[in-house]
């Protein structure tokens, strides 16, 4: 996205505000594609995604690392499929 | 010219090892793309224009799901809101360039290179030249995208459903929040903005449930931010 800023356009309380962004838009993009299954309805007894997804939140919590995240979502995820379910 | 050499590679290296889950997404963006009929032209075109992967995703989520013009453009324009803080943050280090470098630098903003950026330019505000390492970070990026999004085209039907790819983009999504987690606040933002989506989806008419999952969990934070003032 193109986009050009002043400096001080936006005071302190918008820039509190606009911290929180990724906070509000993100998981919006995240919680459907977990939760809901294919036909749109809610899938939360045999959902692998959920565990993955609680897997790499608590690796993101202590590792605070992106690609550490990700690869052990994706991992657990692999595991859950592919030996559980 | 050394010094801006050697900052535009540190840029290149510092946002490398963050490529490597992009290349997943942007293969799946391909794949989607050309899943819902887009030509290969519109699906290269989309990764070119907008250069943003989340915003792609949610455009394809939304019109697959047949959602009018005015939600997707809106929807996508609530996604790419939060370029607006990066624009915020890095006007204290960049304001001072030429328009010229302000449109290349705000066209290759992207996530991982606003990440690697700010943490460089924090390190190094003595650096005239330090405006290279976004650059560098920023094409990178870039360039991993389209290629990723043209491997995606070209593979098309080819990779299995199992592998579960498009989970992958709830991951990414979820890494680029971790910093995040640690602060109460945000964390109530979030799940007021999954679980209002969750249910907006089949609720909410026209696709809207992103707008409106966004706006609700931004009015939770206004307020929270308002009645966190009010206590100082």
């Amino acid at each position: 996205m193109i986009f050009l800023l002043k400096e001080d356009l936006l005071n302190d309380k918008a820039k509190k505000v606009l911290s929180y962004v990724p906070s509000a838009i993100f998981p919006a993009i995240i919680f459907p594609p977990i939760f809901l299954d294919g036909t749109g309805s809610l899938d939360l007894e045999s959902n692998p995604k959920i565990l993955a997804a609680i897997f790499a939140i608590i690796v993101g919590y202590f590792s605070k690392n992106i690609l550490a995240t990700i690869f052990a979502g994706l991992i657990s995820y692999w595991f859950l499929i592919f030996v559980y379910y | 010219m050394n010094i801006r050499l050697k900052t535009l590679t540190t840029g290149i290296t510092d946002v490398s090892p963050l490529m490597i889950p992009v290349v997943p997404f942007g293969i799946i963006f391909g794949v989607i793309g050309m899943e819902l009929g887009l030509s290969p032209y519109m699906t290269f075109g989309m990764s070119i224009i907008i250069f943003g992967g989340a915003s792609q995703i949610v455009l394809l989520q939304l019109f697959s799901g047949g959602a009018s013009s005015l939600v997707a453009i809106t929807s996508v324009g609530a996604v790419n809101s939060r370029h607006l803080l990066y624009g915020a943050v890095f006007s204290e280090y960049l304001s001072h360039l030429k328009l010229s470098w302000k449109v290349i630098l705000s066209y290759v903003l992207i996530d991982q290179a606003f990440a690697v950026s700010n943490t460089y330019f924090k390190k190094n505000k003595e650096n005239e030249f330090k405006h290279y390492h976004l650059l560098g970070a920023g094409f990178t990026c870039w360039t991993v995208w389209q290629i990723s999004t043209i491997l995606g085209i070209v593979l098309g039907s080819v990779i299995p459903e199992e592998l579960g790819l498009s989970f992958t983009i709830s991951l990414t999504f979820l890494a680029l929040l971790i910093n995040d987690f640690r602060k109460f606040k945000n964390v109530t933002v979030m799940f007021v903005s999954g679980i209002v989506a969750t249910i907006g989806y089949n609720t909410i008419p026209f696709q809207a449930y992103i707008i409106v999952a966004a706006l609700s969990a931004l009015l939770v934070a206004t307020l929270l931010t308002l009645i966190n003032l009010k206590k100082k």
